[in-house]
């Protein structure tokens, strides 16, 4: 054995690569069937960024189609609700350069709003429930219908279908518990004492 | 001596307490009105249980805690409510809250008053109630809920140390200082129940060696107690709860973790004096020291203050000239912020009021580059890395600010203070603080929808699939009817088909029958069978039906739905019925108006008017019957003619009379038997005319 593989060097160190090669095949054929992931786990990790609001305005029924899309491809500017903080994190993910909202999809808005129903002129239609993403809306078939607030997430899409325009979107106030303070140049900047500064 | 330990960094700014240390603690009396905020303290607001015209009484609870991390609110003097409304208090925002307005009567009546004379005999569950129910929140600055802290227990073994935190480490403020000097004893009493709460190992009263006379007076209050006081040098921020801690023990609060974690609990000098208050004499927390310092005020010092007073009214007693003043501002230079509006109330963390000119803490000094120095992180008595945090802070790169524990930041001021640039380092780091909160929140409100997205898909295609379901479960029972139908065969047929069929039969025996026997066939066909005859006939019609005729049954419905409605509004009207019934007729007849105007449209598109066709047709008949008579009246001769027309004339008129007659027994209308008689005088003549002609006739022939 080692003489023939003294004598045919050659032949022995293409068997050699040949065998290493067939086991690590087959041991890499062997590591995806068992550790093989369910699903596609790019598509999960991009719907976590994605603010869920369900909205629509990226122009595909939702926040998942949506990651799924930005996985095959399509732009990762397409989302007001996540806006540049957002499109920021697509880009860090995905690793691209982060590019600005198309503002052919909506604006990013200031203030996060929620839906807000004018009850006295409510109809109980039942339209607007069955629009909302997120069952947000309580009511009944000739019964006022009401927003839980907590549970909206802006999306507006209850807004169009209301055949009496009592929806309106309605931005949420700064309370002081939702106050918070701002970065310097903005807000007034805190100081501390100049002379004792020249002092210490 | 206990060996004393040191935190990282730390600055020494300029002291600045003398000024308001010259005169004893004054009381600032009644003011006449107190503006009491429902949330004093960390945690949730508390809940009014007072109406707006209610009179109370000094140390009536007004207000309820709401929720566990929370305290009540108490009155501090007799009164009346005034209102509860939203006002401006002491916040960085500037934003109003709500809060309870208390116009004071100056007669200063407490409530009844239910102290526990001897503390060692109550229970542990009294006590916190007690302190609780008094409405105590750390007088420290934070505001945290005294009793949570006090009921807290703690992970992995108790608490064995109790410190009591009398540094008060921050320029300017002296209010701890006064109290440590003035009320020793009351300290000290209050520190045995906060003992007798939490049973540490030690108690150790901390204390800065810049104030000698206060170390004197707890030393000697503190005689014969289970406590010592500890005396380390002065450094800003030694007053820190987790700097202190590690001063007097060199235990380091984890990171992200509570005292109680490493077995220490911390409280304030002046919420020891709170306890003692509430739980011996029954006085809920009603007042507090306030240092009034800054060289805008004449005579700086320190007041025993109602919660609720303006700090205008705080300012005017201690000869404040508004004229000096640059601005307001609640707590020390370091740690302070601007109040809005001098009329804001003192609340339960007031500890100071700096009323400073321009010249004593002037504008800031615009910010310049961070050079890397590294001045801040040498003075971050957290260990951080300020720099590091104000570029990740800039490039909101917030990852990297929570990987370099950007939480453990105290907010101290300490890397503001030090950095050479003037770079107001902890607003970077405040809002950054924000941001991640709000980012986290947000975060967490996206997974809740994302939860509540994917629930609501899976019921709309379990809902689809129940239908679809359903679907086809009626499917196969038809279908499964029809096969037993075809199996059972003839006899088992539809009892429609089966009947016709039967009508059928007889029908064709009785056309047999007819050749012998007519009439008997005819009755024969039994009442039934005529109805399915004529039930046949009129589906047959109804499917024959034009659209025409459709059109004018849709309409004919429309205008009658459209009567009806109206008169349900006209009635409801009447009967006084809620507006919102009368809107919803009216909106119901509004919605049927178009339709009905649509209907009416179609029916006059539809080609060639029936009705008027079909009038058409009548008279069609009528000219060709004419035609018909004349050709007939042409071959006849005119004898024949003249007496057919006599006869005809004749039985017209028979015919009118006897119309009349009717007309007039049945008491017709008036018009109808003027109409009557008008053709009978006109058809009289013409009949005189036709007998003439007859006449003429007759004797022509006879002639």
């Amino acid at each position: 054995m080692f003489e023939l593989i003294a004598q045919q060097p050659f032949l022995a160190a293409l068997f050699a690569l040949v065998m290493l090669g067939a086991v690590f095949g087959a041991l890499l054929g062997f590591a995806s069937e068992k550790f093989k992931v369910e699903g596609n786990s790019v598509v999960e990790e991009i719907n976590a960024i994605l603010p869920q609001t369900q909205c629509g305005q990226c122009g595909y029924p939702g926040c998942r189609p949506y990651a799924e899309a930005i996985a095959e491809g399509e732009a990762i500017n397409r989302c007001p609700p996540g806006g540049e903080a957002g499109i920021a994190q697509l880009a860090d993910l995905l690793d691209m350069e982060p590019i600005p909202l198309d503002e052919a999809h909506g604006e990013e808005a200031p203030v996060p709003s929620v839906a807000f129903i004018h009850e006295e002129d409510c109809i109980g239609c039942t339209k607007c429930i069955q629009a909302c993403p997120v069952d947000a809306i309580l009511g009944a078939a000739k019964q006022m219908h009401t927003v839980i607030t907590s549970e909206c997430t802006g999306c507006d899409l209850c807004v169009e279908p209301c055949p009496v325009d009592c929806i309106e979107m309605v931005s949420e106030e700064t309370t002081l518990a939702s106050w918070h303070w701002d970065l310097p140049g903005r807000g007034p900047a805190i100081s501390i004492i100049a002379t004792d500064r020249d002092a210490a | 001596m206990r060996k004393i330990w040191d935190f990282h960094g730390g600055v020494h700014p300029p002291e600045n307490k003398h000024q308001s240390l010259g005169r004893p603690i004054r009381s600032a009396g009644i003011p006449p009105e107190l503006t009491l905020p429902l949330n004093q303290h960390i945690g949730a607001p508390a809940e009014p249980i007072v109406t707006v015209g209610q009179k109370v009484l000094k140390g009536e609870c007004i207000a309820k805690a709401a929720g566990l991390i929370s305290v009540p609110v108490h009155a501090p003097t007799s009164g009346t409510i005034t209102a509860i409304e939203e006002r401006l208090v002491a916040h960085p925002s500037g934003l109003p809250t709500e809060c309870i307005i208390l116009e004071t009567d100056g007669e200063d009546r407490w409530i009844e008053r239910t102290g526990i004379a001897d503390p060692a005999t109550a229970d542990k569950a009294t006590l916190l109630a007690c302190i609780r129910d008094a409405g105590i929140a750390g007088m420290g600055g934070a505001g945290f809920p005294t009793s949570v802290k006090l009921g807290v227990n703690p992970r992995g073994g108790g608490i064995d140390t109790l410190v009591l935190n009398g540094t008060e480490c921050e320029p300017y403020i002296t209010a701890d200082h006064v109290l440590m000097r003035e009320r020793a004893d009351e300290i000290v009493a209050g520190a045995r129940i906060l003992q007798q709460l939490v049973e540490p190992k030690e108690t150790l009263l901390g204390v800065e060696d810049n104030k000698p006379d206060a170390i004197e007076a707890l030393r000697q209050a503190c005689q014969g107690e289970d406590m010592e006081v500890v005396v380390f040098p002065t450094k800003y921020p030694s007053g820190g709860e987790k700097q202190l801690i590690e001063i007097l023990t060199g235990r380091q609060v984890p990171s992200g973790g509570l005292p109680a974690d490493i077995g220490v609990v911390c409280q304030n000098m002046g919420t020891a004096v709170a306890v003692y208050r509430a739980v011996v004499h029954g006085e809920p927390l009603i007042s507090r020291i306030t240092t009034v310092t800054g060289e805008a005020v004449a005579q700086p010092g320190n007041f025993e203050v109602l919660l609720g007073t303006p700090m205008s009214y705080l300012l005017e007693l201690s000869g404040f000239s508004a004229d000096r003043l640059q601005r307001l501002v609640m707590g020390g230079p370091m740690m302070g912020f601007t109040v809005p509006d001098p009329a804001v109330p003192i609340v339960k963390t007031t500890n100071c009021i700096l009323a400073p000119t321009t010249s004593e803490l002037p504008p800031p000094p615009p910010a310049q580059p961070c050079i890397r120095c590294g001045l801040c992180a040498e003075a971050c008595p957290a260990s951080l890395l300020p720099q590091q945090l104000y570029w990740f802070s800039r490039g909101k790169e917030y990852e990297k600010l929570e990987a370099h524990n950007l939480f453990d930041c105290i907010e101290c001021g300490a890397c503001s203070f030090a950095c050479p640039s003037n770079i107001p380092l902890v607003q970077y780091y405040r809002a950054s603080k924000a941001e991640i909160t709000q980012l986290k929140r947000d975060q967490a409100k996206s997974e809740h929808s994302k939860t509540r997205f994917e629930a609501r898909q899976e019921r709309l295609q379990r809902e689809a699939e129940a239908k679809e379901a359903q679907r086809a479960a009626r499917k196969q029972a038809a279908e499964a009817r029809a096969r037993e139908a075809a199996e059972a065969g003839g006899a088992e047929q539809d009892p429609i088909q089966a009947a016709i069929e039967r009508a059928k039969a007889r029908k064709a025996a009785a056309q047999d029958g007819e050749k012998t026997s007519q009439r008997p066939a005819i009755a024969q066909l039994d009442p039934a069978e005529l109805a399915i005859e004529r039930a046949r006939a009129a589906r047959a019609a109804s499917a024959d039906q034009s659209p025409e005729d459709k059109a004018r049954a849709n309409l004919a419905r429309l205008q009658e739905r459209l009567a009806k409605s109206e008169a349900k509004l006209a009635a409801s009207r009447e009967s006084g019925a809620e507006a919102n019934i009368i809107e919803a007729l009216e909106a119901a007849i509004e919605k049927l108006q178009p339709k009905l105007e649509e209907a009416r449209r179609q029916v006059e598109a539809l080609p060639g008017e029936p009705a008027p066709a079909a009038e058409k047709d009548a008279a069609q008949l009528a000219i060709e019957r004419a035609q018909a008579a004349r050709a007939a009246s042409a071959n006849q001769d005119p004898g024949e003619k003249a007496r057919a027309n006599l006869e005809r004339l004749q039985e017209r008129l028979a015919k009118s009379e006897a119309k009349l007659a009717a007309s007039r027994e049945s008491g017709a209308d008036d018009t109808i038997i003027e109409a009557l008689e008008a053709a009978i005088d006109k058809l009289k003549p013409k009949l005189e005319e036709a007998q003439r002609e007859v006449d003429a006739l007759h004797s022509g022939q006879e002639a």
